[in-house]
Order: C-alpha cells, then structure tokens, then sequence
C-alpha cells in the first residue's frame, strides 16, 4: 500500500541547534500512530514542519502522492492534512459553532468537489459539535469553555476541515484519567470514520492503548520504529527516558 | 436583515440626512456636516483593517493625502468631475495600501502600526519635496460656486457626494462583516496560525483588507482640496486624522459596521461644535480624554457597552 504521508530525509535547523535530523517517516492510509519523545525531542517541531508553519531545510514531506515542500499552511490542510495544537487555539471572538464554520467555510468549500451548501453550514457545525458532545455549548464563546471543552473544540475544528489525515498534539495533556478516556474514544472513534491519526502523546496509557504503531524521537533523531510493545521494551527508548 | 434592505434603509437615512439639512438652511450645517461624513468614511476604512482583521493603522492620514494630492495632480492637469477623482483616489490609495501591505504584513502587532507611521512620514516627505503639486507651500483649488449639477451650491454637492461615499463604505463593511471573509478576517484577528490551519489564506487576505481600507481612505482624501481649496502638507497629514480614524472606532465599537459610524457622528459632531463654541485647539485634547475614558470604562466601545458582552477586539 503506498504511503499517505511520507517524510524522506526531513531536517531543520535553529540557528547551531539542529532540531531534526534527517527523519524518515512513512504513514499508511488509516493507520493510528502513536508519536513519543522526551521534551524538547522535536515532536512539535516535527508537526510544524509538516503543516507548513515552519519551513524544512532538507529533505522532502509527500502528501496524498503531492510534494508538499513550499505550500503554505492553509493549502496543506485543504488537500486533507490538519492538525490540532498544543496549546488550545480557538477564535476567541468567534462561537464555540462559529469557529468550526471557518475550516468549512476555507478548507471543505475550497475544494474541488463536494461543497457544503450555504444553508447547510450551522447544521454540519451542530453535527461536528454533537459528535465532541459540545452541542449544548453552540452560542457560548470559547473562553466561556473548560479546560477539557476546549480540547474537543480543537479536535472539533479540525475534524471540521475534513481531514485525511489528522496530527493531535497533546490533545490530551492536563485531563483527567476520564477525560483522557474520552478524548480517547473520540479518536477512536475518527480512526473508525477513516481518518488516519498521529498522536503525539505522553500519557503513555493513551498512547499503548491507542497506537497500531509507535514512534520514538529523540534529540531530533528517529530512534525507533515498530509495535507499541517492541518498541518501548527498546533498549535505546529505555535509555532516552530512564537514562543508564 | 439582507444586504438589499439594508441597503436601501442606509439610502433613506442618507436621504433624510441630507433633506434636513437642507431644511436648516444654514450653509455652514453642510459644511460642519461634510467633516463628519469623512470621518465616518475614514473610520470605517480603518476598522476593515484594525476592526476587522485587527491590524492597527497609524498612517491614515497618508492614504487620505494620497487621495486629496491625487486630486491635485489631476486638478492642475485637467480638472475633473468629483466622483473621477474619488474613483482615481481610491485606486491611488489602494495601491499604496496592497503595496504596503505586502511589506509589512509579514510584521504583527505594534511593528505594523508603526511601519504605517513610517510610510504616513515617507509620503509626507515626498509630497513636500514634490513641485508640481505645490511642495511645502500647498495648492490652491479654485472651485465653481455652483455645480453644473442641478446648479447647487458646491459645499452642499461635496456634502452629497461624501454621505453617498459614506452609504457605500458602511454598505461594504457591513456586507464583509455577514460574509465568509468577515469570518476568514476575524480568523486572521484571533489568531493567524490557528487561520492558516483551519484553511483561511492569511496573506491573500490581510492584503485584501490593506488594498480595500486604503482605497476608501484615498476615496474620502479625494474631494478635500475642493473642500477646503487649499491643501498643504502639515494639514494634509494632520495628526488629527490619523488619531481619530482610530479614536472612532475604537468608542463606537470595532466588532460592528455601526461602531465607527456611531464614534464618527458623536466624536466629529462634538469636535465640530467645540470648534464653533470654543476653539478649534480643544479638538485633540477632547479626543483624548475620550478616548481614555472608554478605553477605561467601555473598553469594547458603546456598542460591546449595550450588548455588555465582551465580544470584539481584545487585543
């Protein structure tokens, strides 16, 4: 099966810090992979670097069979590769439902093929919101949201682009054991709908329960690559997270 | 409410507008009044930019100057109807404004505001260096007494000119505002990267909204040699302009259509009494302690006072 993403020899460099080096990295269509690494391994950088926010040195990221290298962030997400942040970014001065009306309005309408009718807009918002379980919170404006509230948004909006492929950073950092249960499940619960997942995680518990495949950065290299239980009985892994 | 209807309600208020001024009979209502229709003209081209996609301009008075000195250029020429001008005007600024903002959109926050101050300095400068349009001692501008336009008088025709320049500045906001860009716009306000990930082309549209709130500004710069048939540089690029474009929006509101035309009608009108009743000096203090006091008391203008919500800009 050919490769829905596929990063060939992907570097980047902060001024002398070199931030990822040379890192290969093939996702298949419908695969749940889990990402991992100490802080500062260069997972965040790594995501940026393929959703087009920061630009790559080296090396090359292939998209859908499309060289992504050079398109600006919003043409990356509109041919079906979106993210979710870290750090939760709503439109603040928009709805809860207004803000999954911008990636309708700009990624699905801006595609060749199906459009979502003008009328048809607030009720595919209240279905995307239905499916996080944030119907009741449609009027209420982000900062009105819990912390747990705020993370399905965010899953929400990008679900909203219609993805291929989704990058959830972090998306459950902070939660509770049930919240991260829930988030969980809605993962799941996309991956089933078709949606290929990268999980960047550090609840290891999510991330064991979840992956089909993990992956392991560390100081910017790829160190491992395999299933979830080979992989972190790794000797290298072992020693990048509990030292000698 | 649609855009037709709201539309022809704008019409009728302009219509209105202009019957009773015509009612009071006093030449000098029109010519009080056409200050205030500039400014809400200039205010509302400052908030599809600082409202809307909450980038905040500091050079409004060089994109009003480029209008006027536009006009000048073509005065000295081959004068022209008002409405070429204003077209002309408009073009002029606009370019200006897709040329600046694809300088400087790459700069966020108050490294773009004050890149605008720059460019109001560096046009100031050319324009007082330049002969042709009359350098540092101005240009004069003859105007008819009357138009050839059913023969009215001319400060009343450039009054009628502005309230029809202001009809389709607050129509255009206000279409924006209802539209996808309005949405793609407010995206880019709230936060540019999480714009980009959704799908919104931040940069195609931050120039859109530079060229559009330029092109009005040059628009409403463009009949003022005719207004005040004199135009030099330090009165061209006053202060005053650049300080209320921003001082209006920000009491009326900038979240909304109707916010800069309120700040504009109670701001201008005020200014244009003290000048009468007072003295003309007092015009920038007043806009001062005006504006600290709503930044203090009304942060989101009168109309985040009404709603008391605390949606709009919170930058």
């Amino acid at each position: 099966m050919n490769a829905l993403l596929s990063v060939q020899g992907l570097g980047k460099r902060f001024g002398g810090f070199v931030a990822l080096d040379a890192i290969e990295l093939d996702i298949l269509p419908g695969e749940r992979v889990g990402l991992i690494g100490p802080n500062g391994s260069g997972k965040s950088t790594l995501v940026n670097c393929l959703s087009g926010t920061l630009r790559n040195e080296t090396g090359s990221v292939q998209f859908d069979g499309r060289q992504m290298n050079g398109l600006p962030a919003h043409r990356r997400t509109r041919l079906g590769f979106a993210r979710s942040f870290q750090l939760p970014r709503p439109f603040n001065s928009l709805t809860v439902a207004e803000n999954l009306r911008i990636p309708i309005e700009y990624t699905v309408n801006a595609r060749d093929g199906a459009r979502v009718p003008a009328a048809e807009i607030a009720g595919r918002c209240a279905q995307l919101l239905a499916m996080v379980g944030l119907a009741e919170k449609r009027d209420k404006l982000p900062r009105d949201l819990t912390q747990i509230e705020m993370r399905k948004l965010e899953l929400a909006r990008a679900m909203a682009s219609e993805p291929k492929l989704l990058i959830a950073d972090e998306a459950m950092a902070g939660l509770s054991h049930a919240e991260v249960d829930d988030i969980l499940a809605l993962l799941l619960r996309m991956n089933a709908d078709g949606v290929t997942i990268v999980m960047i995680e550090h609840i290891m518990r999510a991330v064991m329960q979840f992956s089909q495949r993990l992956v392991v950065l560390v100081a910017g290299r790829k160190i491992a690559d395999g299933t979830p239980e080979d992989t972190v009985r790794n000797p290298e892994v072992v020693r990048a997270y509990l030292g000698e | 409410m649609r855009a037709l209807p709201f539309l022809l309600i704008a019409i009728l208020v302009a219509a209105a507008t202009f019957g009773t001024a015509r009612l009071i009979g006093n030449s000098y209502v029109f010519f009080a009044g056409y200050v205030v229709l500039q400014y809400i003209v200039l205010a509302t081209a400052w908030n599809i930019l600082g409202g809307y996609t909450g980038y905040v301009n500091f050079g409004t008075a060089a994109f009003l100057a480029l209008g006027a000195y536009s006009s000048v250029v073509i005065h000295k020429l081959m004068p022209m109807p008002i409405p070429v001008l204003i077209v002309v005007g408009g073009l002029v600024s606009g370019i200006v404004g897709l040329g600046m903002g694809y300088l400087t959109l790459r700069l966020r926050g108050s490294f773009f505001s004050i890149a605008t101050l720059a460019l109001s300095v560096v046009v100031q400068t050319l324009i007082i260096n330049w002969d042709f349009v009359g350098g540092s001692r101005g240009a004069y501008i003859v105007r008819p007494r009357t138009t050839p336009l059913l023969g009215m008088d001319y400060v009343q025709y450039l009054f009628l000119v502005m309230l029809t320049l202001a009809v389709i500045a607050v129509f255009t906001a206000r279409c924006i505002e209802r539209s996808r860009l309005g949405y793609g716009f407010a995206a880019i306000r709230d936060d540019e990267a999480a714009a980009e990930a959704s799908g919104v082309p931040t940069l195609r549209l931050k120039l859109l909204a530079t060229t559009l709130s330029g092109a009005f500004m040059g628009m409403a710069g463009a009949p003022l040699p005719y207004y005040v048939t004199y135009i030099d540089p330090s009165s061209g690029f006053s202060l005053a302009y650049a300080v209320n474009a921003i001082a209006m929006p920000l009491i009326g509101g900038t979240a909304s259509w109707l916010g800069p035309v309120i700040g504009a009608v109670l701001l201008g009108t005020l200014q244009q009494v003290t000048t009468v009743t007072i003295s003309s000096a007092l015009n920038l203090l007043i806009v001062g302690v005006v504006l600290v006091a709503f930044v203090i008391v009304a942060p989101n203008g009168l109309i985040g006072l009404v709603r008391g919500t605390g949606r709009g800009m919170r930058r």
